[in-house]
């Protein structure tokens, strides 16, 4: 295995701006190890090979020529398939947009172009990023590069394997419910829920409006806060996005790796634990708050009653925004079109026919729950009381705030599962979410980073979270946890995955 | 679906015994430079489906973002319409798959308007005053529009295929709904087109629209609904949709009055539905049947914030809002002294432009008046246009009437100078001079041509010197003919009399 791929963002940015390494070398070794490894893990839908070596070339001679370069200009970085990007094929892990190119680029991938990170390809999901386990992509499953018989988490299992799989340094996930932390978690890497509103989602195909955001999937808290600080900060064309500067998320992960806390205040979420929570998590977990507390970190016990009704609530608000959000794929203007066999050709037909084939499943099974509780006569009792939940929650976490500066939890109640071990009980799959769902609801930023192994050698996951507009929190208390962990383990979490076979 | 026959009671017979509510609501595209959720130009006439951006046509990924400036003009929409100015509204999701509806939901207000609770005075013909509630101004986006081809029609019905233009989807609208307008009784066919036109006229004063109905700029949907006496409750309505001219929407309240008339007289129900205008043949036809079934699952736009117009803001749309029609036509019945019937027929007319213009051109507005009211409304009525539509500018009316004033012509010939502009000859002073048509003003002609008849008709001479001054018109008239009308009579008449006293 090429040294390249095994370096931080952070690392190979400095090896690029020094000279040592070219983009193309980095963005070739990736791609080579895309091709050596991908038949495995399958953690992309579509690799851009040239169009990422154009770019990477196109940095080099600018490098060459003096330019001045953005500090991430040449790392390579994989984009989950619900970012649109202009020119490359973007599915969203769905039939019913097979073979959609997209016009026009989010902005969050304008960003990263201009400057100059070559994109590498698109990560698999689950359909409309609508799973915990990314086996409901219509494209095939993902594999967890730690055991290539479980789950990588989901819906951005894809970009979560990829990292985990040094396919790419870095990756684009969106989050609605922890679609970038609880993939981290269960692949033993690193993943931000930005505060909402802090990264545009102009782009993003959209799963639930209120709830989703877009991150960063890495291997490190330091190249989590890089590439967040790139494509964070204000957009006029997202109405919901913050007109406020980005606290300083760089500055805040360097302050934390030196590892003192003093004075921070730890709040455990009494929630957020105990039933449910598989026991080497849980074991993995409080250690972690050990080591937080050995930094200098106070600890406290929180309480934050009403999460016990955040899944429930979710899965109301969720389905009924996603019934609305999905109704424009219809076969009438792009992706998927499909006619009915019998009887008459109609917009109403078409649309019934093209919608019945090119969604899957799960999908289906949330438009028609959303369609209903948005239904008159059922919406004050379903999504309304859903929206009042989500006010009780964000009540919560402003109490909780009051008492601590940060937040804790682990990230998910087990590790990585089977494929197809949950497939048939959706409640089971929606359960994986429980510790993350809250975050969505109140609009708060997350993080989470690796706490080291289960009973079982599988990865666990340690979740921070922080006030809105305070995601700088996170970077601070995730690069001590990070680096205290490091120290114990004598190196990343990574390096004790197995090897994968490499394909010739 | 046509129906061959329909039933119809008189419409005197039926306004007699049922007393009509009607409810209007009106759709008006504001003239903004884009789109009112994204960046797409607001054109009419374009190329289909150029006019568009991922936005408007709803492609994954895109997101709107609220057109400020349609923002304001709603806003000066519900302040001249004497409504309050919502503290803070927002947009709702409208949920209904239909393909000129590109995200197959329209983003519009529903249950927090941004203007509501005001009230329009509508002027009617015979000069009186009719209120009209207003229940609410709010915000939402056109949809697309379909062509459907290859039926009979032109309806979707029996058609081949359909095609869609995006051009129009996300254009921004502003619909005002009316309460139920009760208490117009057997007016009320007149007062909906009087309001109708009341808005338009209004439009065009904030300018906030081009307002032209032939364009669809603005489109009326007429509710209308019978009950036995103004005490019963409100009778089940049907909804017209779509009525696009002031003439019509008159002709569709009249005709659903008669229709749903002789649905009760057989003992029949109203039916709560949709219907389809026929301009050609002025009857409404059903369409789709309003169950409660329908069901547009609103729910709060989550990809916008509220709007929270700042009230300082607000005052100053206030302040800055132009002399509206009705305060205007006021203004200017006071400073021209027209009668109250003159004024109405000027208005009723659409001459209040034409005349003002043709004022500030020098003329007085008598004179203005008589032009437009009389000689050009002939012309337009024989060429079945409107008074602006004549290819003659009110400038050319004041140029005319200058020259009328300075006596270089008379009424006589400025009808033909007139009538010389109307047919493409130029100005005024070109037709006269290219036409030689000025009056005669030098003695020296008229003394030749005053001789030549009187040594013609030597007879009548000799009756005016002998003091009969009957026969003086023969001599004028034949003077005048001699003259092509160029000379002025009464300078004629003075040197026949100097002539044959002499």
């Amino acid at each position: 295995m090429s040294d390249l791929i095994r370096l931080s963002a952070a690392d190979l940015a400095a090896r690029l701006q020094s000279g040592e390494v070219s983009s193309v070398e980095a963005t070739r070794a990736h791609l080579d190890r895309i091709a050596a490894v991908d038949g495995q893990v399958h953690a992309f839908l579509h690799v851009s090979d040239e169009a990422a070596l154009a770019t990477a070339a196109d940095v080099d001679a600018r490098r060459a020529a003096g330019e001045e370069l953005h500090a991430l200009a040449g790392v390579p970085i994989a984009v989950k398939d619900v970012v649109v990007t202009q020119g490359l094929p973007t599915t969203a892990g769905s039939k019913i947009l097979e073979g959609w190119v997209p016009p026009y680029d989010a902005t969050l991938v304008e960003r990263l172009k201009a400057a100059g990170l070559p994109i590498l390809g698109k990560t698999n999901m689950d359909e409309f990023a609508m799973g915990s386990s990314t086996e409901h992509s219509a494209y095939g499953n993902t594999h967890n590069p730690w055991d290539l018989d479980r789950i990588p988490g989901g819906s951005g299992g894809g970009s979560a394997a990829a990292v985990g799989a040094f396919e790419a340094p870095l990756a684009i996930g969106t989050d609605t419910g922890g679609s970038i932390r609880q993939p981290a978690a269960v692949t033993g890497t690193v993943g931000v829920k930005p505060t909402y509103g802090s990264v545009s989602r102009y782009g993003l195909i959209a799963l639930a409006s209120s709830l989703d955001q877009a991150g960063p999937v890495t291997r490190t808290v330091l190249d989590s806060a890089l590439l967040h600080e790139l494509i964070g900060g204000h957009d006029p064309r997202d109405s919901t996005s913050i007109a406020d500067p980005l606290p300083g998320l760089v500055a805040a992960a360097r302050q934390g790796a030196t590892g003192d806390l003093t004075g921070l205040r730890v709040g455990v979420i009494s929630e957020l634990q105990g039933e449910g929570y598989q026991a080497g998590v849980l074991a993995r977990f409080h250690e972690s708050l050990e080591l937080l507390r050995g930094a200098g970190a106070e600890i406290v016990e929180v309480s934050c009653p009403h999460f016990q009704y955040a899944l429930a609530a979710y899965y109301l608000i969720l389905p009924a925004e996603a019934s609305s959000n999905l109704a424009k794929f219809d076969g009438m203007r792009f992706g998927l079109r499909v006619e009915p066999e019998q009887g008459p050709v109609t917009a109403e037909r078409v649309m019934a026919a093209t919608r019945g084939r090119g969604f899957g499943d799960e999908v289906k099974r949330r438009v028609i729950l959303g369609t209903y509780a948005l239904s008159a006569g059922y919406y004050d009792a379903y999504y309304g009381s859903a929206q009042k939940v989500r006010t009780l929650i964000q009540r919560d976490f402003a109490a909780a705030f009051e008492q601590a500066d940060v937040l804790v939890s682990p990230t998910a109640p087990t590790t990585a599962f089977r494929l197809g071990e949950k497939l048939d009980d959706p409640l089971a799959m929606y359960l994986n979410d429980v510790a993350t769902i809250p975050a969505n609801l109140a609009g708060v930023p997350g993080l989470s980073l690796p706490s080291g192994l289960s009973d079982d050698g599988l990865p666990a996951g340690f979740q921070v979270l922080a006030p809105a507009k305070a995601d700088d929190r996170l970077y601070r208390v995730g690069a001590a946890l990070e680096a205290l962990l490091e120290n114990e383990w004598g190196g990343p979490l990574l390096a004790q995955a197995p090897e994968l076979e490499v394909a010739r | 679906m046509s129906q061959a026959t329909v039933d119809l009671v008189d419409y005197d017979d039926a306004v007699a015994r049922f007393d009509p509510v009607i409810g209007i609501e009106v759709h008006v595209e504001l003239g903004t430079r884009t789109k009112m959720f994204d960046g797409a130009a607001v054109t009419f006439g374009a190329e289909p489906n150029t006019e568009v951006t991922p936005v408007s046509l709803g492609l994954p990924g895109a997101l709107p973002a609220v057109n400020g400036t349609a923002v304001e003009y709603a806003i000066r929409i519900g302040l001249a319409l004497n409504c309050s100015i919502a503290a803070s509204c927002r947009f709702a999701r409208k949920n209904y798959f239909y393909p000129d509806v590109p995200k197959n939901f329209q983003t519009s207000q529903y249950d927090e308007p941004i203007a509501y609770d005001g009230f329009v005075d509508v002027e009617l013909e015979d000069g009186s005053t009719f209120r009209v509630e207003v229940e609410r101004a709010h915000m939402e986006e056109d949809a697309g529009k379909n062509t459907h081809v290859g039926g009979a029609t032109g309806r979707i019905h029996g058609a081949e295929y359909s095609l869609v233009d995006y051009n129009r989807a996300g254009i921004p609208l502003v619909e005002i709904v009316t309460k139920p307008i009760t208490g117009a009784g057997e007016r009320a066919p007149e007062v909906a087109r009087a309001y109708v036109q009341t808005l338009r006229d209004l439009f065009r004063a904030l300018e906030v629209s081009e307002a032209r109905m032939e364009r669809g700029n603005v489109r009326a949907d007429v509710n209308v609904s019978l009950r036995a006496t103004p005490d019963s409750p409100l009778g089940t309505r049907t909804e017209t949709k779509n009525v696009n001219s002031f003439r019509s929407v008159e002709r569709a309240v009249r005709y659903e009055i008669s229709r749903q008339a002789a649905v009760l007289d057989a003992g029949g129900a109203i039916v709560q539905e949709t219907r389809h205008w026929h301009e050609d043949t002025g009857v409404t036809t059903s369409g789709r049947v309003k169950s409660d079934a329908e069901d547009y699952r609103y729910f709060p736009e989550p990809d916008l914030v509220p709007i929270v117009p700042d009230p300082a803001w607000v005052e100053e749309i206030r302040a800055a809002l132009p002399e509206l029609p009705a305060a205007r036509r006021r203004r200017l019945q006071g400073e021209w002294g027209y009668a109250d019937a003159e004024m109405r027929d000027v208005v009723n007319a659409g001459a209040v432009e034409l005349i003002e213009a043709t004022v500030a051109a020098g003329a007085a507005p008598a004179a203005a008046r008589k032009w437009w009211m009389g000689e050009l409304a002939r012309t337009a009525k024989e060429r079945e246009v409107e008074l602006a539509e004549l290819p003659i500018t009110p400038a050319q009316i004041g140029a005319l009437q200058s020259l009328v004033d300075a006596g270089r012509i008379n009424d006589k010939l400025a009808r033909q100078v007139l009538e010389g502009v109307l047919a493409g000859e130029g100005d005024p002073e070109q037709v006269v001079v290219a036409r030689g048509l000025e009056v005669v003003s030098d003695d020296g002609p008229l003394l030749e041509a005053i001789d030549a008849a009187l040594a013609a008709q030597p007879d009548i001479a000799e009756k005016i010197r002998s003091g009969n001054l009957g026969p003086v018109g023969a001599i004028i008239g034949a003077v005048m003919k001699a003259t092509r009308g160029q000379a002025d009579a009464g300078r004629v008449r003075e040197l026949v009399l100097e002539r044959v006293q002499a």
